[in-house]
């Protein structure tokens, strides 16, 4: 379930927090938090796109660096508040 | 014992000189940083110590000897020198928390050009501006970076060179150089631009309430006041690992995180990976780190994940804590003690001051919550905003002034000498900061005089994101204000008037987030967005920012006589 998801996060990713012009290669295990791609700043708008896209919430505290840090983890979060919904 | 020994003695017979006849500074005619970072510090024999040990987010570490730091640092000065720069050229660093972003900064002071580092999350405009302003002749960067500066290029005519440090394969267009900075030769001698105390050093970007960011002019001088305060604030002794969290986009990354360590001879760690307590704690057990220099944001964000993530890990080494960049609460004061086994001491300064000006010291006693004490040999005191004349009553607000003079104050707004002038009055520099001295003599930081917005200890100007959201298609009208968060002391929260046909929705909220975003910074980026019919004005149609700042925190709005539309 989570890999229905994954190919649709990435993308975002790709185009809302790499440059236009990068030559950056990225997959669903890049670390997104730790390499500086999404800094906890943008982590408000991606946590936004998220619970926008998939009509969940997602409270503050769950929004850990570790749970945003690559895009697998971030569809496991994804799914664990779907099933809450 | 601290290096500072006493506060009370040291402020009684404080004179600047304690620090130049302890640096030896201008001995043979050399008042250049650069030098006494590294040059000096090898002279002295300790060129085989360990000066900067770095590590990246996956772990791979790298090692630097005062030694190593000197003859890369004479290697980047000279390849610069190589294209055609001069002293006094503006050199930007646009680059992430790498090795050649430490060494690159010391290599561009070492052949006499003015040091503009710049925070690599800077989007294109926000760069954009800031080159323009300062007619930059040359920007060392990465490939990550490299496209925001190609795609604005075009519009700067002063910008004649682009070094990219990791170019690799990529291909480089007119105008690039490729400069791999550890494949390169050592160059064992070059000679040191001959600065005087009052040659240009450092150009720091500033935001204010109206107008576009300014850029705080530094002299290589400004070292016998970043020396002596990190030796005496920051305690640095020589054995000592020293962490500062800070990223030398901004002043705190280049004062205390290049300047002060190295021409104090410390071993410096970085770490260039995004936030996390886990990451912090374990590189801080790993590298054995004794002197931590962070600020209250990610104290904050430490304390958000408890006691748990402190107690796995071994925390010993750690002696001295130093906070900088908003106010330290005092709930954090409390819980660093019971965390660490130490306060956090708080410190205050700005971009315009170059050096500490107020902190809680090593052996003083600490009031939390307060800003501590004027620095030994810094005069400074709260003025009445309105005959900023110095109040009298303990406990009065005012506006926090410091008497001009001391070492490392600005001595610029690059191209604004009205702006600068503007920020002395009555003999006294206003910080733009508000707070009150105690009966005994402790700072209490109350807020801002202005607009401008303090997030996560960065200083965000509301006109350049109003300006940038003018942009957006949507935006008719807007207002940026800060909004009080528990984390960050305040966020960014935009007030705005759509043009008609626009719906507001969440769909255009993102797209107004990530506009700001990818334009200005993610500081920049609204967290929040209010869309409104209008905003409020007075009467001469200028908008009333302070009104709707009032409403976020809750205060009174004050005098509403001017309001157009009341």
């Amino acid at each position: 379930m989570a890999d229905d998801l994954k190919p649709t996060i990435l993308a975002y990713v790709k185009k809302e927090y790499l440059d236009e012009d990068s030559d950056e290669e990225i997959t669903t295990g890049t670390r997104l938090i730790s390499s500086g791609i999404v800094d906890s700043f943008s982590m408000v708008s991606l946590k936004r796109f998220l619970e926008k896209k998939y009509a969940i919430q997602i409270p503050d505290a769950d929004a850990s660096p570790e749970a945003f840090d690559t895009v697998d983890s971030i569809a496991s979060l994804v799914i664990r508040f779907q099933a809450k919904a | 014992m601290s290096s500072m020994g006493l506060y009370e003695d040291r402020v009684k017979d404080f004179d600047w000189s304690i620090s130049e006849q302890e640096l030896e500074y201008g001995a043979g005619g050399m008042y250049n940083i650069a030098f006494y970072c590294t040059d000096r510090i090898c002279q002295k024999g300790l060129g085989g110590k360990p000066a900067f040990i770095w590590e990246g987010f996956s772990g791979h570490v790298k090692q630097f000897t005062y030694d190593d730091i000197r003859v890369h640092s004479n290697a980047i000065a000279q390849f610069l020198q190589n294209q055609g720069l001069e002293p006094g050229d503006r050199v930007c660093l646009f680059m992430d928390r790498i090795p050649e972003l430490y060494i690159g900064f010391v290599g561009v002071l070492k052949m006499g050009a003015i040091a503009q580092p710049l925070f690599s999350a800077f989007g294109e405009e926000a760069l954009f501006t800031r080159l323009e302003d300062a007619s930059t002749k040359a920007v060392i960067t990465t490939r990550k970076h490299l496209g925001k500066v190609r795609r604005i290029r075009k519009d700067l005519p002063a910008l004649a060179t682009i070094i990219v440090v990791d170019a690799g394969e990529k291909s480089l267009e007119p105008g690039e150089v490729a400069f791999d900075m550890e494949g390169a030769a050592r160059v064992e001698d070059f000679d040191i631009y001959k600065a005087g105390p009052e040659t240009p050093s450092v150009l720091h970007y500033t935001s204010g309430t109206t107008g576009k960011p300014k850029g705080a002019l530094h002299v290589h001088s400004s070292l016998i006041a970043q020396y002596l305060t990190a030796k005496w604030v920051l305690d640095m002794h020589p054995d000592d690992v020293y962490w500062c969290t800070a990223d030398p986009g901004w002043v705190t990354g280049t004062s205390y995180g290049i300047i002060g360590p190295w021409a104090n001879g410390v071993t410096q760690v970085v770490l260039d990976a995004g936030f996390s307590a886990q990451n912090w704690y374990s590189f801080a057990e790993r590298m054995k780190v004794t002197v931590w220099y962070s600020a209250p944001t990610a104290i904050r964000l430490l304390m958000k994940e408890g006691m748990d993530p402190v107690q796995k890990h071994d925390l010993s080494t750690l002696r001295h804590l130093v906070s900088v960049g908003e106010p330290l609460n005092a709930e954090a004061v409390i819980w660093s003690e019971k965390a660490f086994g130490r306060p956090f001491h708080d410190s205050f300064w700005q971009t315009e001051t170059g050096s500490i000006m107020i902190s809680n010291y090593p052996g003083m006693r600490i009031k939390p919550g307060s800003m501590g004490k004027p620095f030994p040999g810094i005069t400074a005191t709260v003025v009445n905003p309105k005959t900023f004349e110095p109040v009298q009553t303990p406990g009065t607000v005012g506006l926090i002034a410091i008497k001009p003079g001391w070492p490392s104050m600005f001595r610029a707004y690059w191209n604004n000498e009205q702006i600068y002038n503007a920020k002395f009055k009555n003999g006294w520099y206003l910080s733009g900061d508000r707070a009150s001295i105690d009966g005994d003599g402790y700072f209490w930081f109350v807020g801002r005089d202005d607009d401008v917005i303090n997030t996560a200890g960065h200083l965000v100007g509301p006109f350049e994101i109003e300006s940038a959201l003018l942009e957006h298609p949507a935006v008719a009208e807007s207002a940026a204000v800060g909004k009080p968060d528990p984390i960050n002391m305040e966020v960014v929260k935009a007030f705005i008037a759509l043009k008609p046909g626009y719906v507001a929705d969440d769909d255009l909220t993102m797209d107004i987030m990530n506009f700001i975003r990818k334009k200005l910074s993610p500081l920049a980026m609204p967290q929040d967005i209010e869309f409104v019919p209008s905003l409020p004005k007075t009467r001469s149609g200028k908008i009333m920012r302070r009104v709707l700042r009032a409403q976020e925190w809750g205060e009174d709005i004050g005098d509403v006589s001017t309001l157009e539309n009341e």
